[in-house]
């Protein structure tokens, strides 16, 4: 037997307001506990909450990012439960007016195709504190992140395996980057993925029953867990059994998934509009207004490195992943570094410092200005490619003045024909082997010569003007 | 009956409640007289009447996103009946937060 495989999503974002969704405390992070909070927060009674309208428009930034419509006239509502985390014992989300809906994503699969992925509906409603719990038999509750406001984005029944539940996450992560509204950083909690998959006998036109799995916190363990998942459903219905509707957790330990618990009906939540928040009525002036606030996105940037700075598709492509890397692009090239060579550099030796030392390229000294100024001293010849490695291992720990440190430090390329002409005779006089060598046709004992060069000159000696120069005295020999 | 006891005990567990059968039963004709007293609405003729969410006439209520120090946590944590460090201590829950 065959199966297809049905993947939905329904991802969380935390936006970076200042205030929160529905009261005016703050949204930050890493306070003290409990003192980011108001009387609203905690629920009190005869608390009023209004929306904040930054939160709203990030929300419509995002749908119109997502290629969602605006729904134009938009309520809040009352999704009840009772647990500590949210003591006033319901969330305010939107469950009849999502603000956005019927989107799509286009992302790019391993192969180099590409997929459309359609987005249900995506809306705007607030985070619950965080609950520690200890092994002493009780959890302790922080409200800081109560009320902060979120996205949620749904997915359609597009996705069919887990690498394009994959492609769709970093796809999305990306784009609700590049808008500005969000931080997306999984393992801080400011992107969490819930994901839901059913597998189906192929030419069977129902849906098999789906399991979910909640606030998966990295991209890699949602592919994992949807790869075991997807086996696990297959061999139970090949076994004969059925799937269960049920909530599981994937154990990052063993890479599989275990039961949770079995899911409650819907309709327990008992939803109603929102009876303190009146509605609100969005105009297609303020869609356009927020359009035009939307920065410039992935595709844009990449498009604009290719065409006026004669970047490689691909390279414009890996540099406008993140937001992070394409700011710190442009910095560089802004600060007067060669745009083709600030890639190099940032794909190559900056990418590989960071994943060897597990880094954000925050966490580096490196500055754009460094980075430029030191392309700028290979690119006059100040320095060789040997030499700009080293000042390369300086700067990007420390800041450093390249210009500077390589003064200081005697780095500066010998080009001048003057101080090498005597070097490069006086290696020759040593070396007669290698000129007969040479002479017989071979062509190794250029390098060795070079090699000597190099070392009486620490490194220093230009090597276009040390090829050229040799060669010359090698046929006057 | 518009209410049966059951229905009251699955509301009552879903808030953490615990109750008698004979306050399940009470509660139960209390809730179903004031059911059938809503349900007196539904004599209204409401053809072509739009589905209203709220009968204040105020729309476009807002705030703009400017954030206020946080209240004060003793006065907040006031009537928190145990506390430590800064948070509020509550028996162990095993159930996973909603969190969305």
């Amino acid at each position: 037997m065959n199966f297809a495989t049905t993947i939905g999503l329904e991802v969380h974002v935390e936006m970076k307001t200042n205030s929160k969704a529905f009261s005016p405390a703050p949204v930050q992070y890493g306070q003290e506990p409990n003192t980011n909070t108001n009387v609203i927060d905690w629920g009190y009674p005869g608390v009023l909450p209004e929306v904040n309208q930054g939160a709203l428009e990030y929300g419509m930034r995002a749908a119109l990012a997502l290629n969602c419509h605006i729904t134009k006239d938009i309520h809040f509502d009352r999704k009840n439960y009772f647990y500590p985390d949210n003591p006033k014992a319901y969330q305010i989300t939107q469950a009849q007016t999502p603000i956005g809906h019927d989107g799509f994503l286009e992302v790019e699969l391993e192969d180099g195709s590409k997929k459309k992925i359609g987005i249900e509906e995506m809306h705007v409603e607030e985070d619950a504190g965080k609950n520690t719990h200890d092994p002493d038999g009780y959890s302790y509750v922080d409200l800081n992140r109560q009320g902060t406001p979120l996205i949620e984005i749904v997915s359609k029944p597009d996705i069919a395996s887990a690498d394009e539940a994959y492609a769709y996450l970093k796809k999305l992560r990306q784009v609700i980057q590049f808008t500005g509204v969000s931080d997306v950083k999984m393992e801080e909690g400011s992107m969490r993925a819930d994901v839901n998959i059913s597998v189906r006998p192929i030419g069977s036109d129902q849906y098999g029953t789906k399991t979910e799995m909640k606030n998966l916190n990295s991209f890699e363990h949602v592919r994992s867990g949807l790869k075991f998942e997807e086996k696990r459903q297959e061999n139970v219905i090949r076994a004969g059994g059925s799937i269960q509707q049920e909530t599981r957790r994937f154990d990052v330990n063993t890479g599989e998934t275990v039961l949770m618990r079995v899911k409650e009906g819907k309709s327990d939540y008992r939803y109603f509009p929102e009876p303190d928040l009146p509605p609100i009525h969005i105009s297609d002036d303020w869609i356009k207004e927020v359009k035009d606030s939307i920065p410039e996105m992935p595709e844009q940037r990449r498009a604009r490195y290719v065409n006026e700075w004669g970047v490689t598709e691909y390279d414009a492509n890996v540099l406008t992943q993140t937001m992070e890397m394409s700011d710190f692009f442009e910095a560089t090239v802004a600060a007067g570094a060669d745009p083709k060579l600030a890639a190099n550099w940032l794909m190559g030796d900056v990418s590989a410092y960071m994943n060897d030392k597990k880094l954000e390229l925050a966490d580096l000294a490196l500055t754009p200005e460094h980075l430029a100024q030191m392309i700028g001293l290979i690119k006059d010849e100040t320095i060789s490619s040997k030499i700009a490695k080293k000042v390369f291992k300086q700067i990007v720990a420390n800041d450093t003045d390249p210009k500077a440190w390589v003064e200081e430090k005697g780095m500066v390329q010998l080009s001048d024909p003057q101080t090498l002409q005597p070097i490069i005779d006086e290696v020759l006089d040593n070396n007669a082997k290698s000129i007969e060598d040479f002479k017989n046709g071979k062509d190794r004992a250029v390098g060795f010569l070079v090699g000597n060069i190099m070392k009486q000159t620490r490194g220093k000696a230009n090597p276009k003007v040390v090829n050229k120069l040799l060669m010359a005295s090698l046929k006057e020999r | 009956m518009a209410i049966t006891a059951d229905e009251v005990k699955h509301v009552a567990q879903l808030a953490k409640l615990e109750f008698t059968d004979a306050e399940l039963q009470m509660f139960a004709g209390q809730m179903d007289d004031i059911i059938k007293m809503v349900q007196q609405l539904s004599k209204v003729d409401t053809t072509g009447v739009p589905v209203t969410s709220t009968v204040a006439e105020a729309k476009n209520v807002m705030r703009e996103d400017k954030a206020i120090k946080g209240t004060e946590r003793e006065t907040l944590m006031h009537n928190v009946p145990q506390k430590d460090r800064g948070f509020v201590k509550v028996p162990a829950i095993i159930d996973e937060s909603e969190e969305g």
